[in-house]
């Protein structure tokens, strides 16, 4: 039955997608890609890139981000193809995204176009960025497939792209002023404001705040039935230890300059939160609290100097500091501080030989230090040149290749020696017929992860003498995009992708002695599999109805090749579905906005060996949200309910970490 | 056309889809039942009915998991706790760290459930739980259990935190009595009227105890305190009276060892009488035989050294080094549980591979020969033998 109704769904979407297709090959005339997308997804026109790139991002953004039931940026990726979400539930719980089953180290996460860093352990916890502020999302495979960008941007296996709100002023219009409050269940308590003002004609500021109070008290239920369907046992209780109070402030300078840009940004965050652990037999409380810090300052330079020559610099410092206390009395107390500095420079050069034909050179340094419960700093250089080049705008290429040399310095342990690796990419896209909005596409990709400090040096576990862990992707895929004049249809667009990675030397955890010592070894090897699939439709309809659908699917395969002895060998490696997908459908009528999504995660195994005992069934959850906006005067006001997980169902995404049951949540925002 | 084509086809291939997806595929967990498989072994006339497998389960995962080797019908049991008990909500629990039988109960201590989960031993249906905070062996004399765990109550100095010893009524299985020992207790044994408990101190590295707490059972008190070495672990007592007791060592400069406790003529009060440069994981005492085995990982060749040996109590000497003679050994990538038949010497290890996957059990002849190996659960790792007339 399992299998059964999971083919059924594959073949739906499937068959779904066809009829797209074989209905948009008589569709006919058509624009450019671009256009069809701002038109379809109906979202505020952003900045049109000056370059264009060879493949472009998902893209979540405008109305149809704010429209989705999601309150942090982890909720709004899972609507994206190709990603998997670790989730351990709850507003403050830790949430993590992993691209293509390549582990979530290999994942860059950008705001505002410097990649946010955590040389401890390699994660960023996407949990933690509301997306109260928040413009524009992009994800990209491999990387962003434009040339004139920092050395870095060269240097994941994916990337995710934040970008906060950027002040547009009308025509006479000096000052933007937003409050909003959203509160509901966990007893959310979630202000905020946001503040942008015009200083000059080239230049101006915007300020947001805002303050997340939560107990993080939800309902969770665990049932077990017998073969022959009586109930086992049937619990529900209520998630305890999980509570947050976050704070966080932005501001932002932005001007422009004759030919060029500049942007400053200061960020800060602050938060203390309970970790409320796993629920296992006789134990439903945990322990321990974290309190965090994270503050950067960064700035972005971008000029051009000649008509074919530019530059761009980037610079950042940031300081983190994360205390970590478990004071459960039943367990071993620990204290830790952790202090993490970073210092990061890039400049970035570009320029155009032909108008056709663009080179770039760009070089970045990164200082990174940890200390107080451990000590150790690495500085890293990332070198890069590429070049894009491109026919009649129907054929785009893009080769780069990147240099990446790390020297690390650890106190009281070894060393770690020195490491360089130099990793290439090729981005292609071709357009075969001039008349049809119909793009081929193709990318090869190298790239290495290094280890992180917690991999190199962590008591006992650390191992110095780590190589990094490398990952090759193959891409090969097609875009699709049609935006009828006239009709019931008004966009379409679709995105067909298969790829093949494999990672090798990937860092794992090996047991080490007894008493659960571990060491950290370059021993995994995996191979993945899997194809994405996003297809977007906007329609015409009439009586001012606006109706949109997305819909995404994932197929992946992700299998353990690390030795033919293990008896987990060409098994599902743990927590990556084999199917998963989310559909999206939004109506707006007037002022009224409905909007349905849905997010499929399809069966999966808990552990390494996919035997039964490991094996977790699917989840879904359904949200729905009612936006309601009114205009007063100068002012307008909007006014949103969401119900999420509608179905009450009860899931985990991390084994023995309950998620939320049905909660619902309100806002109202006011703008002037 | 286009409008006729996609109110045709798009439209109501959404609305499928998404019904499909909405009513489908997840249904109740069904809880996990107890797989059997034959084993190729038989041996009915043995006075035991057969072993018990605790395996321990990655912390966190609540995997702890009971297994039965079954010498009467020569069949490997998997997995018994659920589906015999499958009203305990979230089955065995988290990290099991001893198990042993007394009398017609079994006692399964479960450390990071905080409890000791006592079952009838035949049946393995749960007769109650004992609530004991990180609790981690168990031993017993005259009706009464006695429990190290890991913290006792919180004393003056919050940061201090010393284990203790409970005593558990059998017949009731209420707590009856509570002794603060050293820090972070593990095995312990009673011989003579004095529990003897082999204090860790692991929550201190590196300021490891290197202690055996005495406790005097008719005071339930502490008496002394003996200086053996660091970071202690196992403690077993041989036909002789002697105490053999292995430290961990701190798995850098001070390595894993044996050590002798034995009455002092004089004084008589146990007291270190010998110290063997052996290391030791973990062993079993059988007739004048210790059987142990060794796990040490070396930084130098990246790779973990193992040694199955086998000491004679009598003269401390290693009679071998490797009681596996067929070269299985190479078979087995962490030995985690040892255990040896006094009736006829079958010798059982267990394999806990990477920790997070299903382990082994090997059984191996007097001989030192592989006599059949079975697929356990996560980190199999102590066992209990069940007599015909438990």
């Amino acid at each position: 039955m399992e299998r059964l109704c999971r083919k059924t769904t594959l073949v739906c979407v499937a068959v779904m997608l066809l009829s797209g297709l074989s209905g948009q090959a008589r569709a006919g005339a058509l624009s450019s890609s671009d256009s069809i997308q701002a038109q379809s997804l109906g979202e505020v026109m952003v900045t049109a890139n000056r370059y264009s790139e060879v493949i472009p991002s998902q893209k979540l953004a405008g109305k149809e981000l704010q429209a989705l039931n999601s309150f942090s940026v982890a909720d709004a990726i899972r609507y994206f193809s190709g990603i998997q979400i670790k989730d351990y539930g709850g507003v403050g719980g830790l949430k993590t995204v992993n691209i293509r089953s390549m582990g979530t180290n290999h994942m860059g996460v950008y705001y505002n176009g410097i990649q946010l860093g955590n040389a401890q352990n390699g994660q960023v916890d996407l949990g933690k960025f509301s997306l109260e502020n928040i413009e524009e999302i992009s994800l990209y495979n491999g990387q962003k497939s434009e040339i004139f960008q920092s050395a870095r941007e060269f240097g994941s296996a994916g990337s995710i792209y934040l970008t906060t709100r950027r002040p547009k002023f009308k025509p006479g219009e000096k000052s933007h002023l937003k409050a909003s409050l959203k509160t509901g269940s966990f007893d959310l308590v979630n202000p905020s404001v946001l503040f942008e003002y015009k200083l000059s004609e080239s230049v101006s500021m915007t300020f947001n705040s805002e303050w997340t109070n939560s107990s993080g008290k939800y309902k969770f239920r665990y049932k077990r039935v017998t073969p022959s369907g009586e109930v086992a046992y049937d619990t529900t209780a209520t998630r305890q230890n999980g509570d947050i109070d976050a704070v966080r402030f932005e501001g932002g300078l932005q001007g422009y300059l004759p030919n060029g840009s500049w942007k400053a940004y200061v960020y800060h965050y602050s938060s203390e939160r309970g970790i409320p652990g796993a629920i296992v037999n006789n134990v439903w409380r945990n322990g321990e609290r974290l309190w965090d810090r994270n503050t950067f300052v960064q700035g972005v330079y971008q000029q051009d100097i000649t008509r074919k020559y530019a530059i761009k610099v980037n610079a950042k410092y940031a300081f983190d500091y994360t205390h970590y206390m478990n004071n459960d009395d039943k367990l071993m107390q620990v204290d830790n501080h952790y202090k993490q500095r970073e210092v990061y420079v890039s400049l970035a050069n570009k320029y155009s030989i032909l108008h056709n034909w663009d080179v770039s050179v760009a070089y970045d340094m990164q200082w990174n230090g940890l200390s107080e419960y451990m000590s150790a700093s690495r500085y890293t250089h990332w070198i890069s040149a590429a070049t894009a080049f491109s026919l009649a705008d129907r054929l785009k290429m893009q080769a780069s290749v990147l240099a990446t040399l790390v020297d690390e310095t650890a106190e009281g342990k070894d060393k770690a020696p020195g490491k360089s690796k130099v990793t290439p990419a090729i981005f292609i896209s071709y357009q075969p017929l001039k008349r049809y909005n119909w793009v081929l596409r193709a990318f090869y990709k190298q790239i290495y992860r290094m280890p992180t400090f917690n991999d190199l040096y962590y008591t006992d576990m650390g191992n110095a003498d780590l190589k990094p862990e490398s990952a090759t992707q193959y891409n090969v895929g097609f875009t699709y995009a049609v935006a009828p004049k006239t009709g019931f249809l008004s966009g379409f667009h679709t995105g067909v992708d298969a790829y093949y990675n494999l990672v090798k030397d990937k860092i794992i955890a090996y047991p080490k002695g007894q008493q659960f010592r571990w060491t950290m070894l370059n021993l995994g090897k995996v191979d993945i599999r899997g194809i994405d699939v996003q297809a977007t439709a906007t329609f015409r309809l009439p009586l001012e109805i606006g109706l949109m659908t997305k819909v995404q699917y994932t197929y992946q395969e992700a299998i353990d090749i690390t030795s033919p002895s293990d008896n987990y060998y060409r098994n599902q490696i743990p927590y990556i579905p084999w199917h998963s997908g989310s559909a999206i459908l939004g109506l707006t009528y007037k002022d009224w906005g409905l909007n349905y999504s849905f997010v499929y995660v399809g069966e999966r195994y808990n552990q390494q060996e996919n035997i039964e005992y490991n094996y977790v069934q699917p989840w879904y959850t359904s949200d729905i949200s009612l936006v309601k906006s009114f205009k007063i005067k100068a002012v307008s006001l909007k006014v949103t309910a969401e119900i999420n997980n509608v179905f009450d169902q009860a899931y985990d995404v991390v084994l023995n970490y309950p998620m939320p049951m049905r909660n619902y949540r309100l806002g109202i925002a006011i703008e002037l | 056309m286009t409008m006729k084509l996609f109110s045709k086809h798009i439209i109501p291939w959404v609305l499928l889809a998404t019904v499909l997806l909405v009513v489908s595929c997840r249904e109740d967990d069904v809880i996990v039942l107890t797989e059997y498989e034959p084993l190729p072994m038989l041996d009915s006339l043995s006075s035991f009915s057969g072993l018990y497998l605790l395996n321990e389960g990655n912390m966190g995962s609540n995997k702890c998991t009971l297994d039965f080797v079954d010498f009467v019908q020569g069949q490997y049991a998997r997995n018994l706790y659920a589906e015999r008990n499958p009203n305990v909500v979230k089955e065995l629990g988290d990290v099991g760290n001893d198990i042993e039988i007394y009398g017609s109960k079994m006692y399964a201590v479960i450390n990071c459930s905080h409890k000791v989960e006592v079952l009838d031993a035949r049946t393995c249906k749960r007769l109650g739980q004992v609530d004991i905070p990180n609790c981690r062996y168990v031993a017993f004399d005259g009706g009464y259990a006695y429990v190290s765990a890991y913290v006792g109550p919180v004393g003056i100095d919050p940061n201090a935190q010393l284990g203790a010893v409970f005593q558990v009524d059998t017949a009731t299985l209420e707590i009856t009595a509570e002794v603060t020992v050293g820090y972070q207790p593990d095995e312990l044994l009673v011989q003579d009227g004095f529990i003897y408990v082999a204090n860790s101190g692991g929550y201190r590295k590196p300021d490891y105890d290197y202690t055996v707490s005495v406790i005097d059972i008719a005071t339930m008190t502490q008496i002394r305190k003996i200086p053996v070495g660091i970071n202690l672990h196992r403690i077993r007592a041989d036909r002789y009276g002697k105490l053999w007791v292995s430290s961990r060592g701190d798995s850098k400069s001070v390595p894993s060892r044996l050590f002798v406790l034995e009455k002092d003529k004089r004084t008589g009060r146990m007291e270190v009488s010998d110290t063997l440069d052996i290391p030791c994981s973990e062993m079993e005492i059988c007739g004048d035989s210790l059987y142990l085995y060794s796990v040490a990982w070396s930084d130098a060749s990246q790779e973990n050294r193992v040694t199955y040996g086998i000491v004679d109590v009598r003269t401390g000497e290693l009679l071998s080094d490797n009681f596996i003679k067929d070269g299985t050994e190479a078979d087995i990538e962490i030995p985690y549980g040892l255990k040896v038949n006094p009736e006829n010497g079958d010798i059982y290890v267990t394999d806990a591979k990477n920790y997070v996957s299903s382990g082994n059990l090997l059984c191996y002849g007097r001989d030192g020969k592989l006599k059949w190996k079975v697929r356990t659960g996560d980190i199999p790792a102590h066992m209990a033998f069940l007599k015909k007339n438990n």
